[in-house]
């Protein structure tokens, strides 16, 4: 009773501490936008902490923050194994090698019309599917070790990347590429110097949604079968032992990882397009 | 524009086909050529052909055979067999679009506070975005375990369902886990997409309601809504799609083991490729379909309100 009524008075105290920041006239510093989030994200935990153990709901239901991050600590290299194999050997590596063809396939599909207008409609089409389902085949082909989950991996980033990068080649207008033509820069130039850069907010799009659907790959790919290592292969094996704790741990890790993948894009973006109005705001 | 691309989206379409077809030949070959070795007789280039296209468990199928698969699991089959496609779809389905309308329903709400609640706006807008980022797929398993441990599992429960429709129709059986993670995964698309939306009125338009006089509410209900809409249906797209995601993966690990997710895992224990391969297929074309419906009538609403592009 204590630890619900403790819960809810936090809860109260928080949220209006929240209302009267974000009412403030501060409420525009970068201090401000820092703190309202983070307190919103620490009440959650704390409520959490409070109900699981309030309303003593068993572990294997839901453990509380604290167990979780006692997990984390104490299986580091269990963590980090799984680390490198799902996400730098499985997801990097495919990340790398679609987003890789995918600019080189849209560079060669725009020199040509006629594909384009018929690879674009298709490859459109295609990202819309549940590409996850092709899972299963890959790992029959490509066996049960990362390079399945990296190939998982490159059919999954492929098309969103590649409609994303046609869309950036198209986005200079006839007047600069017009001026490209009196300077007389044949086609590498006008596509190295003009045409690339114009399209880096647009292909950085592509790689920040890829970042995402290259981790939920490789993670979703395990659950068809794997090595005795790797987040989806600890996940599924886990929840079947009801080791929720682990699990839960794992969701911690991968979540972070997916963040900090999509940070460092996002960090690459902001120096390469330092010039599109998007970063300048 | 529709009929200067039918040319060349068809020309890729065959050139795919006639990859596949290759490929296909490729692939299965070693599996001819190891039964010919076996049987100690020569493969000419023909048999092979006809071989690799007509294998049982083939590495590769062609897609006349998954087209075959699927006209026999689909036309063939009793819709209650549960070799049906349209039996394991429709409990996809079903998941699919109970997840769907919960997830959106709540994100547009949460759109709303967020829009009209400074303090929900800076505190949750962070998270709703990071979320992006997060492979959220990967709480499926638990998702699916941990609510069978509460007995939380079927959408009405045996003696209820017995009730009123005298049995327990199959696709409640299940549902409401799998139903959890497609409703999970589509939340978040549609609070940022609403949100955008939502804020989509520019000053000019706000300053007129103001000088109206116009409440937030009649603002809400006149201007921030009516422009959302465009906003809306993108989410609602990419909404749907998360959502069949959402219920093919959690159908790998609920029980019992239905739907076209638990039609792939069948298939890749037991090697059955073609089967995969008639699931996946059942599943892309119940995406487009979703996808298109949706688009449809946004097509329709648009054009009514007069916003049409």
């Amino acid at each position: 009773m204590i630890w619900i009524v403790s819960v809810l008075a936090f809860w109260a105290v928080a949220y209006g501490a929240n209302v009267k920041m974000a009412n403030s006239k501060l409420s525009h510093t970068r201090a401000i936008k820092l703190a309202v989030p983070a307190l919103f994200g620490i009440t959650i935990l704390v409520v959490w902490e409070g109900l699981v153990r309030g309303l003593q709901v068993p572990t294997v239901i839901l453990p509380p923050p604290s167990m979780i991050g006692a997990k984390i600590a104490i299986s580091i290299p269990i963590l980090w194994g799984d680390l490198v194999q799902t996400f730098v050997k499985g997801a990097l590596t495919g990340y790398i090698i679609g987003c890789g063809a995918a600019v080189i396939t849209a560079v060669l599909i725009d020199r040509s019309p006629f594909l384009q207008r018929g690879l674009l409609p298709v490859g459109n089409f295609i990202a819309a599917l549940p590409i996850i389902g092709t899972a299963p085949i890959l790992v029959m082909w490509f066996g049960f070790d990362w390079h399945s989950k990296a190939a998982v991996v490159v059919v999954m980033v492929f098309f969103p990347m590649l409609v994303n990068t046609v869309q950036g080649l198209a986005a200079t207008d006839t007047m600069q590429r017009d001026l490209m033509r009196t300077y007389a820069g044949g086609y590498w130039n006008t596509l190295f110097k003009l045409r690339l850069p114009a399209a880096m907010p647009a292909i950085f799009n592509g790689l920040k949604i890829a970042t995402t659907l290259a981790l939920i790959g490789a993670i979703v790919a395990e659950f068809f079968g794997s090595p005795t290592r790797g987040m989806g292969f600890r996940i599924s094996v886990e929840v079947g032992r009801l080791g929720l704790d682990m699990v839960w741990a794992e969701i911690a890790i991968a979540a972070l990882a997916g963040s900090f993948f999509y940070g460092i894009v996002s960090l690459i973006e902001k120096g390469v397009t330092f010039w599109h109005p998007s970063q300048r705001g | 524009m529709m009929n200067k691309s039918l040319f060349p989206i068809l020309t890729v379409v065959a050139a795919i086909m006639v990859i596949w077809y290759g490929a296909s030949v490729g692939m299965n070959s070693k599996w001819t050529y190891d039964q010919a070795r076996r049987a100690n007789v020569e493969v000419s280039f023909s048999e092979l052909v006809a071989d690799t296209w007509a294998q049982d468990r083939p590495v590769l199928p062609a897609p006349h055979q998954v087209v075959v698969e699927l006209y026999k699991s689909v036309v063939l089959k009793k819709v209650t067999s549960k070799r049906s496609l349209v039996f394991h779809g429709w409990i996809t389905l079903s998941a699919t679009f109970l997840g769907f309308v919960f997830g959106t329903g709540m994100g547009i709400l949460l759109a709303v506070g967020i829009v009209h609640n400074k303090a929900m706006d800076m505190g949750v807008m962070p998270w709703a975005i990071a979320s992006q980022t997060i492979p959220i797929l990967a709480i499926a398993p638990m998702i699916v375990v941990v609510m069978s441990t509460i007995g939380a599992t079927d959408f009405l429960g045996k003696e209820t369902a017995t009730a009123i429709f005298g049995y327990q129709p199959a696709f409640m059986q299940g549902l409401l886990p799998k139903a959890v993670i497609a409703a999970y995964l589509s939340f978040f698309p549609v609070v940022v997409g609403m949100v955008k939306g939502l804020r989509s009125p520019d000053h000019m338009q706000l300053d007129l309601l103001k000088t109206y006089n116009a409440s937030k509410q009649r603002t809400f209900w006149s201007l921030r809504l009516p422009s959302s809409t465009p906003y809306l249906f993108t989410s609602l797209k990419v909404g749907m799609a998360a959502a069949l995601v959402g219920a093919i993966v959690s159908e790998l690990s609920a029980s019992p083991l239905r739907g076209l997710g638990a039609r792939m895992l069948t298939g890749s224990y037991y090697g059955q490729t073609i089967q995969i391969w008639a699931a996946l297929f059942a599943a892309a074309a119940m995406a487009a379909t979703l996808v298109a419906i949706i688009g449809v009538i946004q097509r329709r609403t648009l054009r009514k309100m007069g916003m049409a592009q």
